[in-house]
C-alpha cells in the first residue's frame, strides 16, 4: 500500500496535551464521581437538557447565519476604520458575562434606550426577557467570534481563485456557489459547533434573561446539585450528560465539516471583487447594524464606568496585577499546546480525532465540576489558598485551549497541504521549519488565539471562588466583591478597567500575529 | 546509477511495475498517457509515496528508508516549489542548509546562483512578485545550490510557453551538466523529450520501462508508445 | 532585589542568583515570623474580608488582643463554605467557619464536623436563637427595596403585589441564600397556600437571576420596581450614598429572618483561640462594625447604638423565621411549588 509517509511520525506532544486535558475535563468529572459515587438525572434535569439543547442550537444557528453576510462585506469591503471595527468586534466575547448582560440591557433592557424609544413613538414595550433574550445575549456574545472565524475563512481563498472568477466574468451568485459555498461549508460548521458548545455551558445569562425556571441548563443544575443540594454524584453525572452532549455534537460537526480543496495560494492580499449596486447597499447595512448591535452596549458599559471611578478602592490594583499575569501566563500555555495539538490534527497524525475531542471537551466543561474535582484531587497535595492561581492558570488555559485551536486548525491544515512536501523534500530541520514556515504562516490565528485566550483569562471568573485566599483575589473576583457588597458604580468602572485591559490584550496579541504574519 | 529493483507501487485502482536502471548523468524524460503513474514514480523515488514491495537504490545504496530531506534528491513539483511567505533569497538559502541559515558566505553563493539563473537583483523578491517564469528559475537556482545528484522534475514547466519552456530546459541542462545531476523530468510533450537531449523512459499500462535513447526511441516506437502518441 | 542592567552576561547570572537567594531567604524569614505566633484561620465568603467589608477592622482588633495571627480564607458565597468544608472534612485547615444562614446551618450540622460553641453571650435577634452549635453574628429582614419616587405606594403584602402590575426581581432558590430565603418567607407565612401566591406572583416576577449582585444591579438599571433584599438596603444608599431615594416595603405577613452564623470545627487545632474568637465575636469592637460593613444589624446592638441613618429604615412588627430541622425539610416541596408556578 503506497501511503503518506509524513503521516507516520507519532504525534508525542499532541497525545501528552490531549491527555492533559483528558484529565482536566473528564479526569475531573471522574474524580467528583469517586467522591460522591453518580446518581440517575430526573425528570427536571432532563427538562434541563430540553432546554439547554434548544437555546444553544438556536443561539448558534442564528449566531453562524448572521455572521455569514457580516464576514462577506468585511471580506470584500475596504473603508477607513474597518480593522478597528474588526478588532473592536471582539469585544463582547471577552467581557465577563454579568457585565456583557448589564450593556445588553442598557440598550434592550426594560428600562433601555431601545424600549424608551419604542415608547416615544407610542409602541408597546418589548420584554427581552425568555428564551428569545437567551438567544440575543448569546448571539451579541458569539457572533463576534462567528464572524471572525469566518473572516478567516473568506481570508484563506486563494486570491488566484477571485482572479480566476473575475476573468471568466462568473456573476457574484455565481462566485459564491463556487468559491464562497465550499469554503462556507468548511468552515460555517465549525464556527455553529464552536457556539453550540459555549452556550452548552451557560449559565449566568440563561438564568438572568431567561425569566424564570423554565429557563434551567444543566449548568444551573449542576450549580444547584454542588452547593444546594450536597450531591456531587449528581453534579458528576450532569456534567457527563453536558459532555456527551458537546461530543455528540463533535460527531455530528465533523460528518459536516468537509475538506475543500483550497490549495495555498501565493500570499497576495484577499482581492475580493466588490461589486456595487444593492450588493454595496447590503453590505453598508450589514457592516452597520452587526457595528450597532454589538458596540451601543459597549458604549453604555463605558458611561456607566466612567462615572464610579473616583470611588475605586485601592486593593484593585493589586487584583489587576494578578489577572494580568495570569492571563500572560494563561496565554504562554495555550498557545503551545494548541499548537502543538493543531499540527498533529493538521497533517492528520494518528488519533487527530482524539486530538480534536480533547481540544472541544473544555467547551462543555463545567468549571464548577473542574474546580469540585481539582480541589478534591489537590486538597492532600498542598494548601488550597497556594494553589488558587495555579489552579487558575490552568483551568482557564483549559477552557481557553478550544479557542486557540479552533482557530488554527483550518490553517495549519491549509499549511500542511501546501507546504509539507516541499519542507520535507528540502529536509528542513525542525527548528527551521517551524521558525521559517509554521511562524509566520500561522502567525495571524496564533496572534488572533493568544489575544482571545490573553483577554478570556482575564475576564473569567473560573474556580478561583473554591480556592481563593484573603490575598489572591483576581480583577474579575475583586468586581464581583463589588458588586455582593452595593458598589455598583465601582464595579462598572473596575469592570470598565478590565475591559479595558482585556481589549489592550487582545489587541496586543492580534496586532503582533497581523505584524508578523506572511 | 539509479537502479529501482522490482519496485511495485499500488494505489486503490492504480498498479506501477518498475525494474530497471539509469545510468549516472544521464538525462531522462519520462513520458506516458495521464494517469499512468509518472508522478507517483518521482514521488516514491523522491519519498513522499511509501513503495508496496521491492527497492530504489542510488550508486548500490538503498535510499528507500531515508526520510525526503535525507535522499540524494532535489525534487521541483507541479506547483508550490517555493514558500510564499519567504523572499527569494530565503527560500534559495533552504537549499544551503537545512536550518535556513543566511550568513555572508551563503549570500554570495545566492548571489551567483542568482545570476547564473537569470534573477540577478530579484532576491529580495517574494514568489509573489514574481513572473512564472522567473518562479520556475528560482526553483532551478535553489536545485543548483542544492547540487543533489538526483534532480526530478514533475512537470514544473507545464505553465510556461514554448519558447520560455524551451528556455528553462536549457537552464535544466546547464544545471544538470554544472552539478553532474542525473534527471528524471515527467512531461507529457515529446518536444520536450527531444529538447532534453537524452534518455527516455514510458510509462504505460503499469510498467514503467527501461530507458532508450530518445531519437532512436521515436524512430522505431514500440506499441505502447505509438498508441500514446497517436501514431500507431 | 538588584535590578540595574547589565550587559555582562556573568554579571547578570550573578544578580539573578543574588536576587532569588534574597527572595529565598526573604520567604524563610515571613515563615519564621508567622511560626512565632498561632494562626486562627477562619473560613468565610469573599465579601467579608473585603477591604470594606469587616474582615480587615476585625482581624486588626482581635490580634490586638489574642497574640495570634488571624487569617481569613475567603471562599466564595455561604453555600461554596458548606461544599468546602463537605470536600475538606476533618482535614481542613479551617478553625472557624463564619458566614452560614439558618437555611444551610441543618446541612452544616448533619456533617458532624462542627463542636458546640459553649459561649454565654445573649444576642439581640428579633426572634429567640439559641443554637447549641451555630452562634449568630449578625441579622437582617429580607425585604422588597424599591424606589421612593418611582414606586411611591409600593404594595403591602404579598397579595398585594401578586395583584398589582408591579415588576419585581428575584433569585433563584437553587443557586442563592436570598432566593431561599423568599422561598421559606413565603412558606412561613403563607404555608399550604404558598403555591398559590407564587402563581399570582409570576406575572409580577421580570427575572430570576443566578445571585444577589445581578438581581440587585438589574433593579438599579431600572429593570424592575422592586428587588428582593434587605431592609437595611438602603442604609448603605443614605449613608454610602447620602442618596435617600431607596426604601423597603414594609409587608403585613410579617418579614422572613436572614441569621448568619459561625461554628468551630470540631478538628480545630487552636480550640482556645478558636473559643476566644467566638467570645470576640460578641464584643463591642466587632459588633459595632458589622452595620455599615456588612449592611446588616449587628448581633448584639452597639452600646452606642446604631449608626445614624438606620432609624430611617422600616422594623417589621413580625419577624418569620422557621428552625434549620422545618427549612430542610420543607425545602423541597416548597422547591417545587415554586417551579410548577413559575415554568408555566
Amino acid at each position: 500500500m503506497a501511503g503518506r509517509i509524513g503521516t507516520l511520525r507519532p504525534p508525542v506532544g499532541a497525545a501528552l496535551v490531549a491527555a492533559l486535558l483528558g484529565a482536566m475535563t473528564l479526569g475531573t468529572v471522574a474524580v467528583v464521581a469517586l467522591h460522591a459515587g453518580a446518581a440517575m438525572p430526573g425528570a427536571a434535569d432532563w427538562a434541563a437538557v430540553r432546554f439547554t439543547v434548544t437555546q444553544a442550537a438556536l443561539s448558534a444557528v442564528i449566531s453562524g447565519l448572521l455572521a455569514v453576510p457580516v464576514a462577506r462585506a468585511l471580506a470584500r469591503r475596504r473603508f477607513a476604520g474597518r480593522g478597528a471595527l474588526i478588532t473592536l468586534m471582539g469585544a463582547p466575547f471577552l467581557l465577563p458575562v454579568i457585565v456583557a448582560v448589564l450593556g445588553l440591557l442598557a440598550i434592550f433592557g426594560r428600562a433601555g434606550v431601545m424600549n424608551d424609544g419604542l415608547a416615544a413613538l407610542g409602541l408597546p414595550r418589548l420584554s427581552i426577557y425568555g428564551l428569545h433574550g437567551v438567544v440575543l445575549a448569546h448571539v451579541f456574545l458569539n457572533l463576534p467570534l462567528a464572524t471572525r472565524m469566518l473572516l478567516l475563512g473568506w481570508q484563506a481563498i486563494p486570491a488566484e481563485r477571485f482572479r480566476l472568477a473575475q476573468s471568466l466574468d462568473l456573476t457574484p451568485g455565481a462566485q459564491f456557489r463556487h468559491l464562497e459555498a465550499p469554503m462556507l461549508q468548511a468552515t460555517l460548521p465549525g464556527a455553529m459547533l464552536t457556539v453550540f458548545t459555549i452556550c452548552l455551558a451557560s449559565f449566568a445569562v440563561a438564568l438572568t434573561l431567561g425569566g424564570g425556571p423554565a429557563a434551567t441548563t444543566v449548568e444551573l443544575a449542576i450549580y444547584q446539585a454542588l452547593r444546594f443540594d450536597f450531591a456531587p454524584g449528581r453534579a458528576a453525572t450532569l456534567a457527563m450528560l453536558q459532555f456527551a452532549l458537546c461530543l455528540t455534537a463533535l460527531a455530528l460537526g465533523w460528518s459536516l465539516i468537509r475538506d475543500t480543496g483550497f490549495g495555498t495560494g501565493l500570499g497576495r492580499r484577499v482581492e475580493m471583487p466588490a461589486p456595487g449596486g444593492w450588493r454595496k447597499g447590503m453590505d453598508v447595512a450589514a457592516i452597520t447594524l452587526a457595528a450597532g448591535f454589538l458596540m451601543l452596549p459597549l458604549g453604555a458599559l463605558v458611561i456607566r464606568g466612567l462615572t464610579g471611578m473616583d470611588d475605586l478602592p485601592g486593593g484593585m490594583w493589586a487584583a489587576t496585577l494578578r489577572s494580568v499575569l495570569v492571563a500572560l501566563a494563561t496565554t504562554v500555555l495555550v498557545t503551545g499546546a494548541a499548537l502543538v495539538l493543531a499540527l498533529a490534527a493538521g497533517r492528520r497524525a494518528a488519533g487527530h480525532r482524539l486530538f480534536d475531542a480533547a481540544a472541544t471537551l473544555p467547551l462543555a466543561a463545567s468549571s464548577l465540576v473542574i474546580g469540585t474535582g481539582l480541589f478534591l484531587a489537590l486538597r492532600g497535595v498542598a494548601s488550597p489558598s497556594a494553589m488558587a492561581l495555579p489552579v487558575t492558570i490552568a483551568v482557564n488555559a483549559t477552557l481557553a485551549l478550544p479557542y486557540a485551536y479552533r482557530l488554527l486548525l483550518p490553517e495549519a491544515r491549509a499549511l500542511h497541504q501546501g507546504h509539507d512536501r516541499l519542507a520535507q523534500a528540502l529536509g528542513l530541520t525542525r527548528w527551521a521549519r517551524f521558525r521559517l514556515v509554521t511562524l509566520p504562516c500561522l502567525a495571524r490565528p496564533l496572534g488572533f488565539g493568544a489575544g482571545i485566550t490573553a483577554a478570556l483569562s482575564m475576564g473569567d471568573l473560573g474556580v478561583i471562588t473554591l480556592f481563593a485566599a484573603e490575598n489572591n483575589a483576581t480583577l474579575p473576583l475583586f468586581i464581583h466583591g463589588l458588586m455582593g457588597s452595593y458598589r455598583m458604580e465601582a464595579a462598572a468602572a473596575a469592570a470598565l478597567i478590565l475591559m479595558g485591559i482585556s481589549f489592550a490584550l487582545f489587541a496586543l496579541f492580534d496586532g503582533i500575529g497581523r505584524h508578523a504574519s506572511a | 546509477m539509479l537502479q529501482l529493483d522490482r519496485l511495485v507501487l499500488e494505489e486503490p485502482g492504480f498498479r506501477l511495475e518498475a525494474d530497471l536502471t539509469l545510468p549516472k548523468g544521464a538525462r531522462c524524460a519520462v513520458l506516458g498517457p495521464s494517469g499512468a503513474g509518472k508522478s507517483t514514480l518521482l514521488n516514491a523515488i523522491a519519498g513522499f509515496v511509501a513503495p508496496h514491495s521491492g527497492r530504489i537504490l542510488w550508486d548500490g545504496a538503498e535510499i528507500g528508508d531515508l526520510p525526503p530531506g535525507q535522499r540524494p534528491v532535489t525534487i521541483l513539483f507541479q506547483d508550490q516549489n517555493l514558500f510564499p511567505h519567504l523572499t527569494v533569497e530565503r527560500n534559495l538559502a533552504l537549499g544551503l542548509s537545512p536550518d535556513g541559515r543566511l550568513d555572508d558566505a551563503a549570500r554570495a553563493r545566492i548571489v551567483e546562483a542568482l545570476e547564473r539563473t537569470g534573477l540577478a537583483g530579484l532576491g529580495g523578491r517574494r514568489p509573489g512578485q514574481l513572473s512564472g517564469g522567473q518562479q520556475g528559475r528560482a526553483a532551478l537556482a535553489r536545485a543548483l545550490l542544492r547540487a543533489r545528484p538526483l534532480l526530478l522534475l514533475d512537470e514544473p514547466f507545464a505553465a510556461l510557453g514554448p519558447a520560455l519552456k524551451a528556455e528553462m530546459l536549457a537552464l535544466v541542462r546547464a544545471v544538470a551538466e554544472e552539478t553532474g545531476a542525473t534527471v528524471l523530468m515527467v512531461t507529457h510533450d515529446p518536444q520536450d523529450a527531444r529538447r532534453l537531449e537524452g534518455l527516455t523512459m514510458l510509462v504505460a499500462e503499469g510498467r514503467a520501462h527501461p530507458p532508450m535513447p530518445t531519437e532512436a526511441l521515436f524512430a522505431d516506437p514500440p506499441p505502447a508508445l505509438s498508441a500514446y502518441l497517436g501514431t500507431g | 532585589m538588584d535590578l540595574s542592567i547589565s550587559d555582562h552576561p556573568s554579571q547578570l547570572e550573578r544578580n539573578m542568583k543574588t536576587s532569588i537567594l534574597a527572595l529565598g531567604l526573604a520567604t524563610v524569614a515571613t515563615m519564621a515570623t508567622a511560626q512565632d505566633k498561632p494562626v486562627l484561620t477562619v473560613l468565610t465568603y469573599d465579601s467579608f474580608t473585603a477591604e470594606w467589608g469587616p474582615g480587615p477592622a476585625v482581624e486588626q482588633a482581635f490580634e490586638a488582643s489574642c497574640a495570634c495571627d488571624l487569617q481569613f480564607v475567603a471562599a466564595g458565597d455561604g453555600a461554596a463554605l458548606l461544599a468546602r468544608i463537605q470536600m475538606e472534612g476533618a482535614a481542613s485547615d479551617a478553625d472557624i467557619v463564619l458566614g452560614l444562614d439558618t437555611n444551610l446551618t441543618a446541612a452544616a450540622a448533619a456533617t458532624g464536623l462542627f463542636a458546640p460553641h459553649g459561649q454565654g453571650w445573649k444576642n439581640a435577634l428579633p426572634v429567640a436563637f439559641d443554637d447549641p452549635v451555630f452562634l449568630p453574628y449578625d441579622w437582617g429582614w429580607f425585604a422588597f427595596v424599591h424606589d421612593k419616587a418611582k414606586l411611591p405606594a409600593p404594595p403591602k403584602s404579598f397579595e398585594e403585589l401578586a395583584a398589582s402590575d408591579v415588576k419585581i426581581i428575584i433569585q433563584d432558590p437553587r443557586s442563592s441564600t436570598p432566593g431561599l430565603g423568599l422561598l421559606m418567607w413565603v412558606k412561613a407565612a403563607h404555608g399550604d397556600r404558598a403555591g398559590e401566591i407564587w402563581e399570582g406572583l409570576a406575572d409580577n416576577i421580570v427575572t430570576v437571576t443566578p445571585g444577589w449582585s445581578e438581581a440587585y444591579g438589574l433593579f438599579l438599571e431600572g429593570e424592575a420596581d422592586m428587588v428582593l433584599s434587605y431592609t437595611t438596603s438602603p442604609a448603605y444608599h443614605l449613608i454610602a450614598e447620602e442618596d435617600a431615594s431607596k426604601a423597603a416595603a414594609a409587608f403585613s405577613e410579617g418579614h422572613y429572618l436572614q441569621v448568619e452564623v459561625a461554628g468551630k470545627l470540631a478538628a480545630t487545632d487552636q480550640p482556645d483561640l478558636a473559643d476566644a474568637f467566638l467570645a470576640f465575636m460578641g464584643s463591642e469592637a466587632f459588633q459595632a462594625v458589622i452595620p455599615t460593613t456588612n449592611w446588616m444589624y449587628p448581633a448584639v446592638t452597639p452600646a452606642a447604638g446604631l449608626p445614624a441613618g438606620f432609624e430611617t429604615l422600616i422594623t417589621p412588627e413580625t419577624s418569620l423565621l422557621l428552625t434549620a430541622d422545618e427549612a430542610l425539610a420543607l425545602r423541597e416541596g416548597a422547591l417545587a411549588e415554586w417551579q410548577a408556578a413559575l415554568a408555566r
